[in-house]
């Protein structure tokens, strides 16, 4: 961050040297947090303060059911995320569609992007269509897809099933019932439809700032299409995808409404934010359900810390 | 809109087309076509969806689909409450409360916050900014419980105020980090300039300022809305029937009650219209604020 620093620097040398009198300078840096601390203070208490519970409780005995029962339980809770069948399910469902639906948005998202690069006729029509989907309440797709496409007997993939095996003169089409068959990829199908978009945007962003007189001068000197992507697009592009893959992450880890809609966190669908949920709304087992929020936690430090860095990369080639 | 609005393009953006002219063009119609066909893919569910909600509930539930069925606003009026008498518009407008007063709050905090991280800028304050993002990376169902007990205890259970407080620190460091990218844009020497000529605060304010800042603050302020009028979790389990959001009240429909498609659909268009008004707005901006910033 040292062009940033450098900026700051500067701007406080110009501040220091108005004010050279030290409790002056004191009182003039109060002057400056001053606007900062209300956001500060509050974020640290809204967001902060209630993990640090999260923490002491997970070493806890706790069910709302036996209130004579609570005290100091040791690792007893963690123990209990990791060997529980249900719990370590949630955990591999969490990490298999939270890969899916990244993987697959994103490779979607870059494909559309590159075509969304190019002039064509209706080109804004087409971009703004695309993002139609992420702008639909995430309950209320959730909804769309399990009632008006995935249901089996009025649901419109069936039903365009239907339709399409009558216009071939046969009876009795296939009727898949598409959540009890493939729960997990129906979940995965919604959620990618509804994040390719997000995909899009970020890689269209990226490959609108790629500098073009460099690509230019290469075709100038023959290069081709291919070669133009391999060799100066893709390099320029891999932060955005970066960038893309860890934000999405961040938020379909979290994912809650597409699992409690579409399945209700059944047929092995539930994810850890879903079995939170259940551990301490229906269960009241506060411990356990504390136990696997540090668990999430720690699991998402890991994508987060990579996360911070993409950010903070992309930063400092802005600010400079 | 057009893309290329959005960017700051370089000069040799309209020379991009010349080398490409001498190849075939069939090539190209060919992608533009393929643009269009996913295009039409993925808004063909939202579509249907709209089709479908002014249908009455015998044509939306037929198979194969009917198309050209004649429209009808019955699904509108059974959402509503016709027959059943349960109306949305309480939920409806415990959403718009959450949603407008949080962003309210919002802009409140992280715009005194933007200044101090960019204009008159503290030490470290990549660093401050970096802790406000980080905040965004925890996940919320870790706060959930000590939240909810808290709530328990202090009475503020099925209030709506307890969600404007969390969806305040939901949104406030994407808040934060919309507001310093856009406050980095004003020009400072001018600032410093206009206080030397002994312009007002009010006239700084109002002239150098605002005409930069102004159109942040609309962007900042649609995609905050935007976050809280979606959110589902916090609103399930903090919220029961006085202050529950129109998220929790959709989740009434997840189990299938008969032939009711087309209010399921004309209540899922009704739920997420103020989100497409408010998306489409901050269209151009939307990349900004979902990466927090990161990306213009």
């Amino acid at each position: 961050m040292s062009v940033a620093a450098e900026e700051t620097s500067r701007r406080q040398h110009a501040a220091e040297a108005a004010r050279p009198d030290g409790a002056l300078r004191r009182s003039s840096d109060w002057a400056r947090r001053a606007p900062l601390l209300p956001a500060l203070i509050f974020i640290i208490i809204v967001t902060q303060l209630p993990f640090l519970v999260t923490l002491v409780i997970s070493f806890m005995n706790w069910n709302a059911y036996y209130p004579d029962e609570i005290g100091f339980a040791g690792f007893a809770n963690f123990r209990r995320v990791f060997t529980d069948a249900n719990m370590r399910d949630s955990v591999v469902t969490t990490i298999i569609l939270t890969a899916a639906v990244v993987l697959v948005s994103l490779f979607l998202g870059l494909i559309i992007a590159l075509l969304l690069d190019r002039k064509f006729m209706g080109r804004g029509a087409v971009r703004t269509m695309m993002i139609t989907p992420f702008l639909v309440v995430p309950v209320a797709a959730a909804l769309l897809w399990k009632h008006a496409l995935y249901n089996p007997e009025y649901g419109l993939l069936n039903g365009a099933i239907t339709a399409l095996w009558r216009l071939f003169g046969s009876d009795n089409p296939p009727q898949p019932d598409w959540i009890s068959q493939t729960p997990l990829i129906s979940i995965e199908v919604a959620l990618i439809w509804q994040w390719t978009p997000f995909m899009m945007l970020i890689l269209l962003a990226g490959l609108q700032s790629r500098p073009l007189d460099v690509i230019e001068a290469a075709r100038i000197d023959g290069a081709g299409t291919w070669q133009i992507f391999r060799y100066l697009t893709f390099p320029h592009l891999r932060q955005y995808l970066e960038l893309g893959a860890l934000l999405g992450s961040i938020y379909i880890v979290q994912n809650f409404d597409a699992v409690f809609v579409i399945t209700s966190g059944g047929l092995g669908t539930a994810n850890l934010p879903y079995t939170i949920y259940q551990t301490f709304y229906n269960a009241h087992d506060y411990g356990r359900a504390s136990a696997a929020g540090v668990v999430v936690v720690l699991g998402t430090i890991i994508i987060a810390t990579l996360a911070l860095r993409t950010v903070s990369s992309l930063f400092r080639e802005e600010s400079r | 809109m057009t893309i290329t609005d959005t960017a700051p393009v370089p000069a040799t953006r309209t020379a991009e087309g010349k080398p490409r002219r001498t190849r075939p063009a069939r090539g190209g119609m060919l992608l533009g076509v393929l643009a269009w066909l996913i295009g039409i893919l993925f808004v063909l569910p939202v579509l249907w969806m709209v089709l479908t909600s002014f249908h009455s509930e015998a044509d939306a539930g037929t198979n194969p689909p009917a198309i050209a069925a004649p429209l009808t606003l019955q699904g509108y009026r059974e959402f509503f409450g016709a027959s059943t008498g349960t109306s949305p518009w309480p939920s409806l407008l415990n959403s718009i409360t959450a949603s407008v007063l949080s962003t309210v709050l919002v802009l409140l905090l992280a715009i005194p916050a933007a200044y101090a991280l960019s204009i008159r800028p503290v030490r470290k304050w990549t660093d401050v900014l970096f802790f406000f993002l980080s905040t965004k990376m925890l996940p919320v169902v870790a706060g959930l419980l000590p939240i909810y007990l808290f709530a328990q205890k202090v009475h503020l259970l099925d209030n709506i105020w307890l969600l404007i407080v969390f969806y305040t620190s939901m949104n406030l460091p994407i808040a934060v980090w919309m507001m310093r990218s856009f406050l980095a844009e004003v020009p400072v020497e001018i600032l410093e300039a206009a206080a030397v000529d002994g312009a007002g605060l009010i006239r700084t304010l109002r002239q150098v300022v605002a005409p930069v800042v102004m159109p942040g603050i609309a962007a900042t302020s649609l995609i905050c809305f935007i976050f809280s009028w979606n959110e589902l979790l916090f609103a399930r389990v903090l919220t029961a029937t006085v202050a529950q959001t129109a998220p929790v009240f959709l989740t009434g429909f997840v189990t299938s009650q008969g032939l009711f498609l087309a209010k399921v659909c004309a209540a899922a268009v009704v739920v997420s219209l103020p989100v497409i008004i408010a998306g489409f707005a901050a269209q151009d901006k939307l990349v900004q604020g979902l990466s927090l910033g990161a990306v213009k």
